[in-house]
């Protein structure tokens, strides 16, 4: 048959659908416990289980924001946890019409006889794995493939590689009523331009796309979360506008119309350039078959960390920055963002750390 | 780089967005000599030169038809033929505004050790060729790649060999000014339901455009060709509904939104039959990034060879007879095709088995 046409069929469609409402977008809050301690460490507060759990109660319980979101993606950990006040965050997500997610991949591992490239581990009982999840309240997944530009990167084996995992997770989520969440990420670091960047990012997708068709996935139940097309790190800046011809042109050649929606990823970009670039392609008058919104962990939760430093007092102050980036980018998703949220401390910082490891 | 943006991009862009107008389409009137010798042997019609050029002639002097035609496929010798008062056909094609294109391959040939799979030929020189049409005044071409469907059909080979051919055969058009219809026909032949031609299909369109990709083919100056998602001639048939999302949601699945226009081939559908399917497709109520309209040969054509007969006397009936058919399918791309144009004639199944240009 052409895609797999199991039992979670139309369930999978409609809550792909659903994550990509115009208007809503994802929050990435599964940083692993390693990551996580290095965002803590940054405001000097230490990792624990109940300052990574405070910090997401912060977010998840935060007045007004919810209705933003339309998925939040989870580390495992934080699947199982709940508020001070003992309610389940599964629960509190769903009360506010919010997908629970869950992060399923294992992380990277360097293929040797490349220049640093890296495919990404996690296949092994992944079944089992994702029907737990399944059971534990999760409705998406998420599997985070890296690739790299350089003089010879991306070679085909590091291509291919990527593709065959993420087609291979793909599939096996569906089977389990996860839909998948589709992340091949092309780091931003170097010096290319922006045409370069194009150039890979539609290769890329070119064979992602070709690898979904070859695993038999249904494309109607699963998201594209791509990187944006932009100059390298160490490369001139461009406006948003920009940034939105080319990432549209690339999406337009290779993402069938059957995908409902793109959420992207912020890489390094800082908060309010994220939104300014998303804002930017909802804007562009050009053929758009798939919603495009977003799916920022840095991009969204920066300023709210700084806010919060770990600080009971000073939570309130943090939802309002956090509000304020989830109503920036809810309005970027409709191109309505009139560049005036007011910028929390950081929003304007650079997130991008070079060679950035999860 | 990621596509081919050599000299001709803009008009290629041009070109291909013109002939994905909606309310009109193509007329394939390019049948080889062979074949049309063919077409002709059965209204009893001699397949000599002049009345080769003579049922041309009728067809693009057909008064009020050519405004719902953005492009005719000739055969090489039409590229080069008058009217019979001296007017060159291409002229008369572009002063009506429709864009005069060429098939440029030659046939196919089967692939060793398959069960009758085939690939196509043309490579040798196309560049050169290509020049030349250009020359001649074409700006499109056609290359049409056959798979067909059986218990291990299509096989990996034969998907392989025909994706890349079209590629292949797409850059090197682009290269030299023409806009590349890539056309990978799944034959209708065989007793399987219409759930295996949309997996087909939508396996044979995923290889298409991976390969694309891989040659640097600028898909905003493409169109494609394909089969409608139907069952097999030898299955029972479905309504035009199915038909319609059948094949919009292989579509959907697989042809990225820069491909500005869909412009499906017949196959052996009947004239009517071809209307109706186009109809209902572009009255489906979802979301399709790209226009679908024809390129119809047979079901552009059919009835009106039988009018004319090959008599000078019949050339104003078959005039009109050919006019409604154009109208019909115009229509249909607009999803505004009210039925009834179907003559007994129109109804008639154009299929043949193993069906060979």
């Amino acid at each position: 048959m052409s895609c797999f046409k199991g039992k979670y069929h139309d369930e999978l469609v409609a809550n792909a659908t659903y994550i990509g409402t115009p208007g809503k977008g994802i929050l990435a809050a599964d940083e692993s416990t390693g990551t996580i301690g290095k965002r803590l460490s940054s405001i000097n507060v230490e990792n624990t289980e109940n300052n990574r759990r405070a910090l997401r109660e912060l977010l998840f319980c935060a007045p007004g924001a919810l209705q933003y979101l339309s998925g939040v993606i989870l580390f495992e950990e934080t699947l199982y946890q709940k508020t001070a006040g003992g309610k389940p965050f599964v629960d509190i997500l769903k009360d506010g019409g919010v997908l629970p997610g869950i992060k399923v991949d294992k992380g990277t591992v360097e293929l040797v006889g490349t220049n640093g490239e890296t495919t990404t581990q996690g296949l092994d009982g992944l079944a089992q794995r994702c029907q737990q999840y399944y059971e534990a309240g999760a409705r998406f997944a998420k599997w985070r493939a890296v690739l790299k530009i350089g003089p010879n990167e991306p070679t085909q084996l590091a291509i291919n590689e990527n593709a065959n995992g993420l087609a291979r997770y793909a599939v096996i989520c569906q089977e389990n009523g996860l839909v998948p969440i589709v992340e091949p990420e092309i780091l931003v670091d170097g010096s290319h331009d922006i045409e370069r960047c194009a150039d890979v990012t539609e290769r890329v997708l070119a064979a992602c796309y070709k690898a979904l068709n070859d695993h038999h996935v249904l494309l109607e139940g699963t998201l594209l979360k791509p990187n944006m097309v932009t100059p390298g790190s160490d490369a001139k800046k461009v406006s948003p506008e920009v940034v939105a011809y080319h990432t549209l042109r690339a999406l337009q050649r290779t993402m069938p119309p059957a995908v409902p929606a793109v959420v992207f990823l912020s890489g390094g970009q800082s908060e309010e350039e994220a939104t300014l670039n998303l804002n930017a392609m909802n804007k562009l008058n050009t053929k758009k078959p798939w919603s495009l919104s977003f799916s920022f962990g840095r991009a969204l939760q920066q300023s709210t960390l700084k806010a919060w430093a770990g600080k009971d007092e000073n939570v309130e102050k943090a939802r309002a920055a956090f509000l304020a980036r989830c109503k920036a980018n809810s309005e970027a998703t409709l191109g309505t963002y009139k560049g005036d949220a007011a910028l929390g401390d950081g929003a304007s910082e650079s997130l991008h750390v070079k060679d950035y490891k999860y | 780089m990621s596509a081919f943006v050599g000299k001709y991009a803009e008009e290629l862009i041009k070109n291909a967005k013109y002939i994905a107008t909606p309310g009109k389409g193509i007329l394939a009137a390019d049948e080889s000599t062979g074949t049309i010798g063919k077409r002709l042997s059965s209204i009893n019609v001699e397949n000599i030169e002049s009345n080769r050029q003579a049922l041309r002639e009728l067809l693009f002097t057909s008064p009020n038809a050519l405004p719902y035609l953005s492009g005719v496929i000739l055969f090489e010798e039409t590229l080069y033929q008058k009217s019979s008062d001296g007017k060159p056909f291409v002229e008369i094609l572009q002063e009506n505004n429709v864009i005069p294109g060429i098939k440029v391959d030659k046939g196919t040939v089967e692939l060793a050790g398959t069960n009758g799979e085939t690939t196509t030929q043309g490579f040798d020189s196309l560049g050169a060729r290509c020049a030349q049409y250009y020359k001649a005044g074409a700006r499109f071409a056609k290359w049409r790649a056959v798979l067909k469907i059986g218990l291990t059909e299509p096989s990996e080979l034969s998907i392989q060999q025909n994706a890349q051919g079209l590629a292949r055969y797409a850059i090197i058009c682009q290269e030299n000014g023409l806009v590349p219809i890539v056309e990978p026909e799944i034959l209708t032949d065989g007793d399987h339901d219409i759930k295996k031609c949309a997996a087909a299909t939508e396996k044979v369109l995923a290889a298409v455009y991976k390969a694309l990709n891989e040659q640097h083919v600028l898909l905003e100056g493409t169109l494609l060709k394909p089969n409608m998602v139907t069952p097999g001639s030898d299955s029972p048939k479905v309504t035009p509904e199915v038909i319609a999302e059948y094949t919009v949601t292989a579509l959907r699945r697989t042809v990225p939104a820069a491909v500005p226009g869909i412009v499906f081939l017949s196959g052996g559908q009947s004239e009517e039959e071809a209307t109706l399917n186009l109809d209902a497709m572009n009255r489906l109520d979802v979301l399709k990034p790209w226009t679908l309209s024809f390129s119809f040969g047979r079901a552009l054509q059919a009835s009106t060879l039988k009018t004319w007969g090959g008599k000078k006397e019949n050339v104003a009936k078959a005039q009109e007879t050919f006019l409604t058919r154009c109208k019909a399918n115009s229509d249909a791309t607009l999803g505004k095709y009210s039925g009834g144009s179907a003559s007994g004639l129109a109804s008639e199944s154009l299929f043949v088995k193993g069906y060979k240009y």
